[in-house]
């Protein structure tokens, strides 16, 4: 035992003593992607006592440039990325537990993944779900810890419940649209670069050495070498609805989740933001373009046809997504679109 | 004009004065961003107003969500 930790054991910030502290942690992974798969392998490989990681997805051929815990046998399978994660991570350590859970996590699931766990690594896709970790994370009082990365750039930050900023004080509403992985791609190094400050993190939390938790939102990008570290603890609000001084928590009640419909007899689920938005429908066709297809666009909507499946995109937010009933897979695309 | 912008040194047009000028010539105002200018986070709502000068050290870091 003593011997596979051997290296991190020699290093000061671990130890015997430290060691002993990550055998009895229990991270929660949501998302089993790029993020998701690094961060697993490295807290796997360090010996973290159990570890649930969680996906909705399963494993296709275009992950495996970067997911570096599946095969090309896993995406011919159509495996679910959380058994085929779970499978890998077991055979690299079988002295830790390792639990897969295929799951859409919303906010009826988050309540019950956060028992009994110590630290919330976020590796997922988008600011829906990143806002719901970050009120059950601030609820429970659990630390999180946000990752992002599209193209060469990445940013992270550390989220401890009572003493930093949270999610909704940096950013106070959720982003709409933007940059996705499907629309402009990444490099496997940016990702990796943000597993390592995500990783880093979550060791010193686990040791317990708070002293040495990153404090700063850092980001960099690895194609135009530049990288930034702000001190953001002054926008830290103490009237902030999610880790203010009397929190609402709004991200975990009804009102505020993304609705999903199945609209009966036309084979379509309808997708609709929380609140009512202006979507700006010439940047949409912009992003669009870059993904060939066909575009057609008058002053209401955007109608989006590639690969058999066609997407409409309204002025008010909402979303249709023709061809299935499917919420689950409507999500993904939704958000492979949109961010 | 010489300014630092994220460790790098860049040179930009005469033309760039405030925050917002910076911002749409890096192609960032569309986006969720926290800017520091010289060790101090510029409020969103002043990126119009407060200018950028010869020396200045910037920080521009924006939130993306893939992963």
């Amino acid at each position: 035992m003593k011997e596979r930790y051997s290296r991190q054991i020699l290093f000061d910030g671990i130890g015997e003593e430290g060691q002993l502290k990550l055998q009895k942690k229990h991270v929660l992974i949501i998302g089993a992607g790029a993020l998701g798969t690094g961060n697993a392998e490295i807290l796997t490989r360090a010996g973290v006592g159990r570890i649930t990681i969680v996906d909705r997805d399963y494993v296709e051929v275009s992950n495996l440039q970067r997911q570096q815990l599946y095969t090309e046998r896993d995406a011919n399978d159509r495996i679910p990325k959380a058994v085929a994660a779970q499978k890998r991570l077991r055979e690299i350590n079988p002295d830790i537990e390792v639990d897969g859970k295929i799951m859409d996590v919303t906010v009826e699931e988050i309540d019950r993944l956060v028992s009994n766990v110590d630290l919330i690594i976020d590796a997922t896709d988008n600011f829906d779900i990143r806002f719901l970790i970050n009120d059950v994370a601030q609820k429970y009082g659990v630390p999180w810890i946000y990752g992002g990365c599209v193209s060469s750039y990445g940013i992270s930050f550390t989220v401890l419940p009572g003493e930093t900023p949270c999610l909704n004080c940096l950013l106070e509403t959720i982003p709409l649209g933007g940059a996705t992985c499907d629309t402009v791609g990444v490099i496997a190094p940016a990702v990796q670069m943000v597993v390592a400050y995500q990783a880093a993190e979550a060791i010193k939390i686990f040791v317990e050495d708070f002293e040495a938790v990153r404090r700063k939102l850092v980001s960099f990008d690895l194609w135009k070498n530049e990288q930034s570290a702000i001190d953001v603890s002054r926008l830290k609000k103490e009237d902030c609805p999610s880790c203010g001084e009397s929190p609402t928590y709004p991200y975990l009640s009804y009102e505020n989740q993304t609705k999903t419909a199945v609209l009966c007899g036309r084979n379509t689920v309808q997708i609709r933001p929380p609140k009512k938005v202006n979507r700006d429908l010439n940047a949409l066709v912009t992003q669009l373009e870059k993904q060939g297809g066909a575009i057609e666009q008058n002053p209401f909507l955007v109608s989006y046809h590639s690969e058999n499946r066609r997407v409409v995109f309204f002025k008010d937010g909402r979303v249709l997504i023709h061809g299935m009933k499917d919420i689950v897979e409507a999500k993904k695309i939704y958000h492979q679109l949109l961010g | 004009m010489v300014i630092h912008v994220n460790g790098e040194q860049r040179e930009l047009l005469n033309d760039i004065q405030t925050v917002s000028d910076l911002l749409n010539h890096f192609e960032l105002a569309d986006k969720k961003i926290i800017v520091e200018l010289n060790a101090n986070i510029v409020d969103s709502s002043q990126h119009e107003e407060i200018t950028v000068q010869d020396g200045d050290r910037v920080e521009l870091v924006h939130f993306v969500g893939g992963g």
